[in-house]
């Protein structure tokens, strides 16, 4: 309880200020679960299992390297693209930190337009409404244009708790999320929760083993010398135990999308969050 | 008949040849009461060519999830995943490190460290891992010699 309390502090200093991140490092540690089934006792953003200069990094928004496309994505947000000759603002409005509030906590979901009706996360959700809204050529899967336009749908919830929904139609993929996480991958033959259940805080070799949350995506990795999604991490830790990994953007990758924002249901959004 | 002789000189030549000493194959080695009495190959087990495949990043990767104190100057480095292994050449024979070696999961069906000699029951194996052991034959045998070395 101490904890949740610590949290509500946070958010209350969220709350007040424009860039919150840096008090938000120092009001929490963690969250407790809310759902009776949840596999952890405590929930921790991969943040505290960074050292101090990353941290550091991430907590002053001129040093963190993300907010560059962030402020190119607050450029695009108004210019026309595609034979509709419309702009993200003619839908949603000239302040997309105030019209994109209470959206990029609740992905991925079912959305829906007319009778075109699917399970999408952000980046597919943004390609929707250019293919069908703007009749604009889609983006590609973590490409600056992208990653920068979903950057700043999460961004626009800085600081706000994780709020998925498993029930109902997202069952499915909850499910299949699940499932995929306990499955053992590849011939290093381990499963997402030997390293992010059973071992977090442990090395693992030179690596401080957190518990794979996804609220700081996209993120900024000083490994990759730039932003990339939360599918692109999966991948890469499926390449690690060398396993074929699954497709970005696709129902695999957005089941355990799913089922990992719901394991960090609770947890500040952090994006774009700074990792090594 | 020709045909018989040629692939007879093909396989005595290659087991001439000391590249390839006789070895049990993936499929055929088996586990018996958490030991492998049996070496994999004819050739004893270096414990120094063992010590670098226990430490190498592309091969054992121990070090990954084990620490030892006696590595600790020379490498940087070690895992906390996995039971430090000081003093385990004391704990176990040569056939029961080699049971954990081919594959732990025997014993320990949940354990996140990886079967070293086995090329199936894997999900999604990447292409070019596909059908191959993490470790040769040779390289379990000489980490089997460099664990037998860590007594206390
Ligand atoms: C062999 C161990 C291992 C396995 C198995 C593994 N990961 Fe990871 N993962 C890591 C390491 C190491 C990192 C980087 C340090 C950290 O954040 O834990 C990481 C990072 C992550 C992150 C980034 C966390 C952040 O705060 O930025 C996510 C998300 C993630 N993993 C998800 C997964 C998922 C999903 C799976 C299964 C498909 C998986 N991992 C399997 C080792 C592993
Ligand atoms: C990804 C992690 C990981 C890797 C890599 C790994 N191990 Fe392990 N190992 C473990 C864990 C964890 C245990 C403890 C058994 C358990 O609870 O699963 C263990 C147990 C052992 C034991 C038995 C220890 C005891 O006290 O009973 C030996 C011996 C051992 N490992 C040797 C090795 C060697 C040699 C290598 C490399 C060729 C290796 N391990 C690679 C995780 C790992």
């Amino acid at each position: 309880m101490k904890k949740l309390l610590s949290l509500t502090a946070a958010l209350a200093l969220v709350a007040g200020a424009t860039f919150a991140v840096a008090e938000l490092a120092d009001g929490y540690v963690a969250v407790e679960p809310t759902a009776e089934d949840h596999p952890l006792d405590e929930i921790i953003s991969g943040y505290q299992f960074r050292i101090e200069s990353t941290r550091a990094t991430q907590d002053d928004d001129f040093e963190n390297p993300g907010m560059l496309l962030l402020d190119q994505a607050l450029d695009t947000w108004t210019e026309a693209d595609g034979a509709a000759g419309k702009a993200c603002s003619d839908c949603h409005g000239d302040d997309p930190m105030e019209s994109m509030k209470g959206v990029g906590t609740t992905y991925p979901k079912f959305t829906e337009e007319g009778d075109n009706r699917a399970f999408r996360n952000i980046e597919n959700q943004i390609n929707f409404c250019r293919t069908e809204r703007m009749e604009a050529k889609p983006w590609k899967y973590d490409k600056p244009d992208m990653l920068g336009m979903t950057v700043l749908v999460r961004h626009a919830d800085r600081g706000e708790p994780m709020n998925v929904a498993v029930d109902g139609d997202a069952a499915s993929y909850f499910e299949m999320g699940k499932e995929m996480y306990y499955t053992r991958y590849g011939q290093l033959d381990m499963a997402c929760s030997h390293c992010h259940e059973d071992n977090y805080g442990n090395y693992i070799r030179a690596d401080h083993l957190s518990q794979g949350q996804i609220n700081g995506f996209p993120t900024y990795r000083f490994k990759w010398q730039g932003v990339g999604s939360s599918h692109r991490r999966f991948k890469g830790c499926m390449k690690n135990i060398r396993a074929t990994p699954f497709n970005v953007g696709e129902d695999e990758y957005l089941a355990l999308e799913l089922y990992t924002a719901w394991r960090g249901q609770g947890l500040p959004v952090e994006t774009p969050s700074v990792r090594n | 008949m020709k045909l018989y002789i040629a692939y007879f000189a093909l396989v005595s030549a290659t087991l001439a040849g000391g590249a390839m000493a006789a070895e049990v194959a993936p499929e055929d080695v088996k586990i018996v009461d958490g030991a492998i009495e049996q070496p994999l190959t004819d050739t004893a087990g270096d414990p120094e060519r063992g010590l670098e495949t226990f430490t190498a990043r592309k091969a054992g990767n121990c070090l990954a999830c084990h620490y030892v104190e006696s590595l600790q100057e020379k490498y940087q480095f070690h895992g906390e995943v996995g039971t430090p292994l000081d003093g385990i050449g004391e704990a176990y024979t040569a056939a029961e490190f080699r049971a954990k070696l081919v594959n732990p999961k025997t014993e320990l069906p949940d354990t996140i460290m990886p079967a070293f000699y086995r090329t199936t029951g894997f999900n999604r194996t990447a292409g070019k891992f596909e059908g191959k052991t993490i470790l040769t034959a040779q390289q379990i045998e000489d980490v089997i010699a460099y664990l037998m070395t860590l007594k206390d």
